[in-house]
């Protein structure tokens, strides 16, 4: 496998390195000037931009990895075909079962190449403040000003307002099949569309109140899963106007399909005129809503859409959508 | 060697001298008497009707399932005593209730004829062709289903099925095909040519071996009955809560998963024994073919990785039946219980559906290319590399999930490192074309194939494991493209390649070159343009499991749907082959048609129960091609196989 340069014998290792180089150069710098900038899911978040660039990356380093493993098959596929006439015959013995340098050098490389791409893609996690996805409780990588927003938003003195450079808290709470935000930085209002302001830090806090969803803000490249009973933050910075769309990416039973909604990104001075105009017309209904809290239980009866165990489907009670559970 | 002592005729299994079977054959031939798949089927509906009854019986009125009229104690009770009374029905138990009574058991005599592939029969060689059957019909139950979801999915908004029959569909199907290709090179390749490869006379444990079977296949009885009682909801990860939440089809999937497990444990287990212990003399861990070594790993991770498999069903069915709260977060539980215990088997069990691919691979590559496996001790080590770290990632599926958060660099590190020992494959299979003189015959296009499919898998597996790229495509179109890249794309086409490779060993009938061509070219070309474009359906934001999408996505998901219609068409040549060149007009193979130099090809046709009259001696590995001169691979002393068409020591060196 390995050069073995015999006079007036074609070295096929030598001329298949350099057409693998050729058409790796090629195929990366098209890659990357023509499609890069358009890979999904475009730049409207720091995270969204995060994993193009990650993306971009990953497919010029995994593009000659393919280009060298497909040239080596149809290249052998095309000149060793023992069907052609003057195919030499193989050679067997102890130079075939191995060759220690070519063995080595192969280890050597693919595992630089791995764990260069481990690292690169920790540091993007930590960099991007965990690249939009959930983090659970209790995130390690967030926004300067995150904790403190948060606690205000839990303690209901949370404040937001244009210019300010604060994280602005979002909750998003998943039920059997559909999604609610709620924004306690402005009396904890229940809204059934997701506006967000600008160039604005947002900490999604994802909960569920039955099963399992995912939320998935294509976009904006947020992905958290709603867990029943289980607060999953994730983070990102809007930079561009827009809308996105916002869909359930783990399957939670019947209407899975069916459970997206649309956001719209919009300006700051716009965002606050919203949520203050919302908050103002939606106070007699957020007075009924429970408390904001990280997470809810579940209605006893199932009237968040819970299960049955009776077998019998208790009817949808108004008032007490679901009870309130504070954090201990 | 008790266990082989109610054999008709005591064997001799360390091979001095022939066995007596061969002197004084006392082989019986029962047509229709006897216990066999018939008795197996009235055993499993009468243990179904008693089950049902009980069930209704100690618990009537106690937990019914919301709006299905079922409860769900009579239907585990129904499913559990149909598995029992097949076992019943089929005689699987008769040997441990006769040894418990402390007699000898009675019925375990070697069938001859077609009946023994219905039977419960011990010969590893019959037990592989059941598992052949058996894989196939789940592979082509499972692949109708697939149809369904493509059919589902020609249209955003015009819809076929209900949204509630789709996801039951997408479940099934999910499930099916999983069950199948955990089983589908082990079961039916691994119990025919492990024996043979190593040089054994049987398995270890062919007791086990045949149970083995016989539960897999009730496990398909349990998973269809899904189907009867309204399916399951939760697709093949049965995620908790939903799985709490849904019908009695979820009882099916917790327990046809639990079946399957023990099916997987018993399996891999054997296997295991058998390699370590069975192993002929000379049969050195050097000279093991790359095949056994595939299965030894994949046994491995088959005998550690299905017990908690087993648990969590087992957990799942006590929330389920007498409501207890192990997933059920509001009781104390944890639906991230559910989501750890599936994934830490699931994960490796990706890897029992890719390591037994890698090792047809590696034992069918140097046949064609007449050279010897390039760096086989490499190939060793990686797919004991792959083995050992498949127990390390599984938290990968769960990066959005909302675990520990320090969690997903580490994972993201392991998840990469698995690609080292998985690059080790792909040097192995370059190094042996490289300077080859390569024949093109149908199991070496389906193995070049694995190698273009499963590079597309495992280089998309790299962008999954990064976090910030999974971010976009955890849960998505492109994930699945994934992994049917790296199980179909990989494990299926290498099982075809075994197939097409094998059979002719398995059945003394050559396979139809033209019509292998057909369904190989239709095979590949519709595979790549079913799934290629649903990596970019899945960048473009399509979750899995949807029922309708963006109808922007239209023209790519029809594309892909055509596709799929074309490669379930393939199949259909796959059938017309074996139907035409195993029973409407079949021609007898050659002794050795690939001039393969391994030991399986170098026992009689049809192969004796025993394999081998005298335990052959292993000289050397059997990747001696293109060598003049080679060592002769094995000593068969000086009685050769009377009907042998291959004599062994002439095939050895003489290579083209």
């Amino acid at each position: 496998m390995a050069p073995e340069t015999t006079q007036g014998e074609t070295n096929h290792f030598r001329r298949i390195v350099y057409i693998w180089i050729a058409l790796s150069v090629v195929a990366d710098l098209l890659f990357w000037f023509l499609v890069g900038p358009h890979v999904p899911p475009g730049r409207m978040t720091s995270s969204a931009q995060g994993d193009q660039l990650d993306f971009n990356i990953l497919f010029v380093i995994g593009l000659p990895v393919l280009i060298g493993v497909w040239e080596w098959l149809a290249y052998a596929a095309f000149n060793w075909n023992a069907k052609k006439k003057d195919a030499p015959e193989s050679v067997g013995g102890p130079k075939a079962w191995g060759n220690k340098r070519t063995e080595v050098s192969w280890i050597i490389v693919t595992s630089v190449v791995v764990v260069c791409l481990a690292c690169f893609g920790i540091v993007e996690l930590v960099v991007l403040q965990g690249a939009g996805g959930g983090e659970g409780p209790n995130p390690i990588w967030y926004p300067h000003g995150a904790i403190q927003a948060e606690t205000a938003a839990l303690a209901g003195t949370g404040t937001w307002s244009p210019n300010s450079n604060d994280v602005l808290p979002v909750q998003v709470i998943a039920q059997q099949w559909k999604f609610t935000y709620r924004y306690p930085t402005f009396g904890g209002f229940e809204s059934p569309e997701l506006i967000l302001p600008d160039d604005t830090s947002i900490a999604f806090n994802v909960t569920s109140l039955d099963v399992i969803h995912s939320f998935w803000a294509y976009q904006l490249e947020v992905k958290a899963d709603a867990n029943p009973l289980e607060n999953n933050v994730a983070f990102t910075r809007t930079q561009q106007l827009g809308n996105f769309v916002v869909r359930c990416s783990e399957l939670c039973g019947l209407w899975h399909g069916a459970m997206f909604n649309y956001g719209t990104v919009v300006s700051q001075a716009a965002f606050e005129k919203w949520a203050t105009a919302t908050e103002a017309a939606n106070a007699a209904n957020t007075k009924d809503l429970p408390p904001f809290a990280w997470t809810y239980v579940p209605d006893a009866n199932g009237a968040a859409g819970g299960y049955y165990p009776d077998g019998n489907v208790t009817p949808y009670s108004p008032v007490e959508i679901y009870g309130a559970k504070q954090p201990s | 060697m008790t266990i082989s002592a109610e054999r008709p005729t005591e064997v001799n299994d360390m091979g001095d001298g022939p066995p007596d079977f061969i002197a004084q054959p006392k082989l019986r031939r029962h047509g229709l008497l006897g216990q066999h798949l018939g008795t197996a089927i009235i055993g499993g509906f009468l243990g179904y009707i008693l089950g049902h009854w009980l069930g209704n019986y100690i618990a009537s009125g106690y937990p019914y399932i919301a709006n299905s009229g079922q409860n769900s104690i009579a239907v585990l009770l129904a499913l559990a005593l149909m598995v029992l009374g097949w076992l019943i029905g089929i005689g699987a138990l008769n040997y441990p209730f006769a040894k418990m009574l402390g007699r000898e058991a009675k019925g375990e005599v070697e069938y001859q004829g077609w009946t023994r592939y219905f039977r419960y029969n011990l010969d590893h060689k019959v037990v592989g062709i059941q598992y052949v059957v058996g894989v196939l019909v789940f592979f082509f139950t499972g692949g109708l289903l697939a149809m369904a979801i493509r059919t589902e999915l020609l249209n955003p908004t015009v819809h076929v099925f209900s949204a509630d029959t789709y996801i039951k569909i997408v479940s099934e199907h999910g499930t099916i095909m999983m069950m199948m290709a955990s089983s589908v090179v082990v079961g039916p390749l691994g119990n025919y040519f492990v024996p043979l490869m190593i040089g054994a006379r049987r398995m270890a444990f062919p007791r086990i071996e045949a149970f083995s079977f016989w539960i897999f296949s009730a496990g398909y009885l349990v998973i269809f009955s899904a189907l009867f009682f309204g399916g399951f909801p939760t697709g093949w990860t049965g995620y908790a809560p939903l799985q709490t939440q849904a019908g009695p089809g979820m009882i099916s999937y917790l327990f046809g998963f639990a079946i399957i497990s023990i099916g997987m444990m018993a399996a891999g287990f054997n296997l295991a024994v058998t390699i370590i212990n069975y192993r002929a003399p000379g049969m050195t861990w050097s000279r093991v073919p790359i095949f056994v070594w595939s299965i030894i790993a994949t046994a491995a991770l088959l005998t550690l990785a299905s017990p908690v498999l087993l648990a969590a069903g087992l957990f799942g069915i006590l929330d389920k039946t007498v409501q207890t709260a192990f997933y059920v977060t509001e009781h104390g539980g944890s639906s991230y219980l559910w989501e750890n215990l599936f994934w830490f088997f699931g994960h490796p069990e990706v890897y029992i559906m890719a390591l037994p691919g890698f090792g047809i691979v590696g034992e069918i590559l140097p046949v064609f290319a007449r050279k010897p496996l390039f760096a086989y001790r490499i190939a060793a080590a990686g797919m004991i590399g792959v083995a050992l770290l498949s127990f390390f990632v599984w938290q990968h599926h769960l990066f959005q999930s909302g675990i520990n958060p320090d969690m997903r660099p580490l994972f993201m590190l392991t998840t990469e490192l698995i690609s080292i020992p998985t690059g080790f494959i792909f040097l192995v299979g370059m190094g042996t074309l490289y300077k080859a003189r390569i024949r093109y015959e149908v199991p070496m296009l389906f193995c070049m194939a694995v190698y273009f499919n499963f590079l597309i898998g495992g280089v998309s597996g790299v962008f999954l494991s990064d976090v910030p790229v999974n971010v976009t495509v955890h849960g998505g179109f492109f994930v699945l493209s994934h992994f049917h890249y790296t199980i179909m794309g990989g494990l299926i086409f290498a099982f075809f390649a075994g197939l097409y490779f094998w059979l002719p060993k398995m059945t003394g009938k050559k396979m139809n070159k033209k019509l292998g061509l057909w369904h190989f070219w239709t095979m590949f070309v519709f595979f790549n343009l079913t799934f290629f474009p649903m990596f970019i359906i899945g960048l473009l934001g399509q979750p899995r499991r949807v029922f309708t999408y963006a109808k922007n996505l239209q023209t790519l998901n029809d594309f892909s749907s055509i596709s799929a219609f074309l490669l379930g068409a393939s199949f259909l040549i796959f059938v017309a082959n074996i139907m035409w060149s195993q029973f409407i007009s079949p021609e007898k193979s050659p002794a050795n048609p690939w001039d393969s130099l391994g030991l399986e090809w170098q026992t009689a046709t049809p192969i004796p129960i025993y394999n081998f009259e005298r335990i052959p001696v292993i000289m050397t590995d059997p990747y001696h091609y293109s060598e003049p001169g080679a060592p002769a691979l094995a000593d068969f002393g000086q009685a050769t196989m009377a009907a042998s068409a291959s004599p062994p020591s002439s095939s050895t060196s003489a290579d083209q």
